[in-house]
């Protein structure tokens, strides 16, 4: 029988049971919807987290000297001293997949203007730190590598601490604070970032030239840590492992020898982010596959039943010349059709309900082309497994019983 | 006019002429094992059909004609004997092989027309031509059409079965099993649910076809409808007992145009 007489004779027996066909889609639909929607959510978040770690900046590596140990007394992590500003050097130049290193000290300060004050992080970096970490002014120039090298007493404060320091909507730029006591004079403004992923304020801080905190506000010669960036996504492994080889004769440490320092690239605590999320999604996902497949087993039942109804039918078209596979085709077709239907019911309506989620409960929402083709194909296999059975038995039937068939 | 239904059924070990036998069967024995019981259908029958030929099937139920009607209609393979079906040997075809000689060589008419509900006439008659993919969508239309014409339903193709009188519905039927152009149409007790008069309606157009060089098998048990056909065969048994030549065939086309008399005269009895 050709296809298009096929899907006619399909349609039409379908169309003859509005009721017990559209009730058998419903299992499909559900099922097909709640995947969407499950993926849509599970799949937004993961994005928003993606997001709010792509504010840590562009491929960025973080390098920090392991705990200190002193009479075998181990520090807390991060407390070696033995990191210094040679370390940025050789970085910078020998490994040639890093686009840019910074070294990175933090003190805390207390800030004063006049009869406000305020504390908060103070950053001693390069400049190019504004660079690795995408941070851009909103006003103001940022300080340069000369006011680095003479330890000059400018810095770039964020919105958080304009706010706090000079009230909401100024611009202080050219002003002067005092951080711990120190005149330090305000050449820029960062743009607001927001929170990052750990819920860290990332406007509330101060940049200075690593030199000036180093030396003016710490008084320290080690570095607390560095942070580079890697010349492209693809390259990051290489440059960590650049590093490593660097840092590593540097630190006289031979290459089975366990390095001094720890590298945490931006895809590692994107991954460690996200896993819970890829979790979540997949649970998520499976409870609604179960409700799919319960829809797969309601279009068995209803095949079946629709098998038994057209024995005779059956039996009719065997006799004028339908062949076995006629009529497994004739039935396996409306067992697809009926999932098809289903499925690009269901995914309208998964699409809808992923908006209403999205518009009523504001959770951040993504539906992926993937998760609709594979919510397409999932319900077509159904289809095909599910109807299989029911079409297998209308092949097989005999007939001269099917014609008999009251 | 018919010099070729010169009395050669039954035809064992008869050496006929095989260009115009149509159905010939040697020998055929069909059991049924009904659990451990062997129930002896058919116990070697012998039998031809020729082209052209009208032939009536008689006995009474479980003589074995509704299962030798089975296997000449492809629809049963015999347990043991010959079976060949316009030149092909049948016996040894597999389902689909069946399936296939059902659409190009076999049309059917059942006692309960079979008729697809909720499918128009035309669609019905459509059926056979939709399983044969060498014809064309146009093709099956037309000959769909010709084949409603050639039964008188032609101004009917649209309605539905449950809109046409059980006559109409048996027209559409035979219409049905004319369309793919069969060597032979098999007729399973077609009258059984029809009146009297509608009765000799389908006779005549049987009648009509069969002038037109359609070879025609039923099977009845009612004498008087067999008396339109040229021939009889009985079963008793699972066997031929009597295959007879009907002297002088009652001819429905005439009896139809002085049928009024005739309903009035049996109403009155």
């Amino acid at each position: 029988m050709k296809l298009k007489n096929l899907l006619k004779a399909a349609l039409r027996s379908l169309a003859k049971n509005k009721m017990r066909t559209f009730l058998t889609m419903l299992g499909i639909i559900i099922g097909v919807a709640s995947v969407i929607a499950m993926l849509a959510i599970g799949e937004g978040s993961k994005q928003s987290i993606q997001a709010q770690i792509s504010t840590l900046g562009t491929n960025v590596l973080m390098i920090f000297p392991q705990a200190s140990n002193t009479g075998g007394v181990r520090m807390e992590a991060g407390s070696s001293q033995k990191m210094t500003i040679d370390d940025v050097t050789a970085i910078s130049d020998r490994c040639p997949s890093v686009a840019y290193v910074t070294p990175q000290v933090r003190s805390s300060g207390q800030l004063v203007n006049g009869n406000m004050n305020w504390r908060t992080s103070v950053y001693g970096v390069y400049p190019n730190y504004f660079e690795i970490r995408n941070l851009k002014l909103m006003s103001g120039n940022l300080f340069t590598m000369n006011d680095d090298r003479s330890a000059t007493k400018v810095c770039v404060i964020g919105q958080t601490v304009v706010t706090n320091l000079f009230g909401a909507d100024t611009d202080p730029v050219g002003s002067f604070i005092r951080i711990n006591k120190i005149p330090f004079k305000i050449v820029g403004i960062t743009e607001k970032k927001g929170q990052n992923a750990f819920g860290q304020d990332q406007d509330d801080m101060v940049i200075a030239p690593f030199s000036t905190v180093q030396k003016r506000i710490m008084a320290v010669t080690y570095i607390q840590s560095m942070l580079a960036s890697a010349k492209s996504e693809p390259l990051i492994p290489v440059a960590s492992q650049e590093i490593t080889d660097v840092l590593k004769a540097k630190h006289n440490l031979g290459p089975s020898e366990d390095a001094d320092f720890t590298i945490r690239t931006q895809t590692d605590i994107a991954a460690a982010a996200t896993a819970t999320s890829g979790i979540l999604t997949i649970l998520l996902a499976t409870i609604a596959s179960i409700s799919l497949l319960v829809g797969g087993i309601g279009i068995m039942n209803i095949m079946l039943v629709s098998v038994t109804e057209r024995t005779r039918e059956i039996g009719i078209r065997m006799s004028v010349g339908a062949r076995g596979r006629d009529v497994l085709l004739q039935f396996l077709i409306e067992a697809l059709l009926i999932s098809l239907l289903g499925g690009f019911i269901g995914v309208t309506l998964g699409v809808l309900v992923s908006q209403l989620i999205a518009n009523i409960l504001s959770w951040p929402v993504t539906i992926t082309i993937q998760s609709i083709l594979m919510s397409f194909l999932f319900s077509s296999a159904i289809g095909i497994f599910f109807g299989w059975y029911p079409a297998r038995k209308a092949a097989g039937l005999n007939p001269i019983d099917a014609l008999r068939y009251e | 006019m018919h010099p070729r239904c010169s009395g050669v059924a039954p035809a064992a070990g008869e050496d006929a002429n095989m260009n115009k036998a149509i159905i010939s069967v040697k020998a055929l024995v069909k059991i049924y094992k009904m659990g451990d019981v062997e129930v002896h259908a058919l116990r070697g029958v012998n039998a031809e059909i020729l082209n052209d030929d009208f032939v009536a099937i008689m006995g009474k139920s479980g003589s074995g004609k509704s299962t030798f009607m089975n296997i000449i209609g492809c629809l049963d393979v015999p347990t043991r004997g010959q079976y060949q079906l316009d030149g092909v040997d049948v016996s040894s075809l597999s389902k689909d092989q069946l399936a296939n000689l059902r659409n190009r060589k076999i049309g059917f008419v059942f006692q309960s027309f079979n008729l697809l509900s909720r499918t128009s006439a035309l669609e019905n008659v459509e059926l056979p031509l939709m399983y044969n993919k060498k014809i064309t969508s146009r093709e099956m239309r037309e000959r769909s059409l010709d084949a409603l014409e050639a039964v008188g339903l032609a101004d009917r193709a649209h309605h539905f079965p449950n809109q046409l009188s059980g006559g109409e519905q048996q027209r559409v039927a035979i219409a049905r099993s004319l369309v793919n152009d069969p060597v032979v149409i098999l007729a399973d007790e077609p009258t059984g649910n029809l009146d009297t008069r509608t009765s000799i309606d389908v006779m005549g157009i049987f009648q009509k076809l069969n002038e037109k060089g359609i070879t025609i098998v039923i099977v009845t048990h009612e004498s008087d409808i067999a008396a339109y056909t040229k021939r009889n065969i009985t079963f008793r048994d699972g066997k031929i007992i009597r295959a007879v030549e009907v002297e002088k065939p009652r001819n429905a086309a005439y009896e139809l145009a002085n049928m009024p008399v005739m309903a009035e005269e049996e109403e009155e009895v």
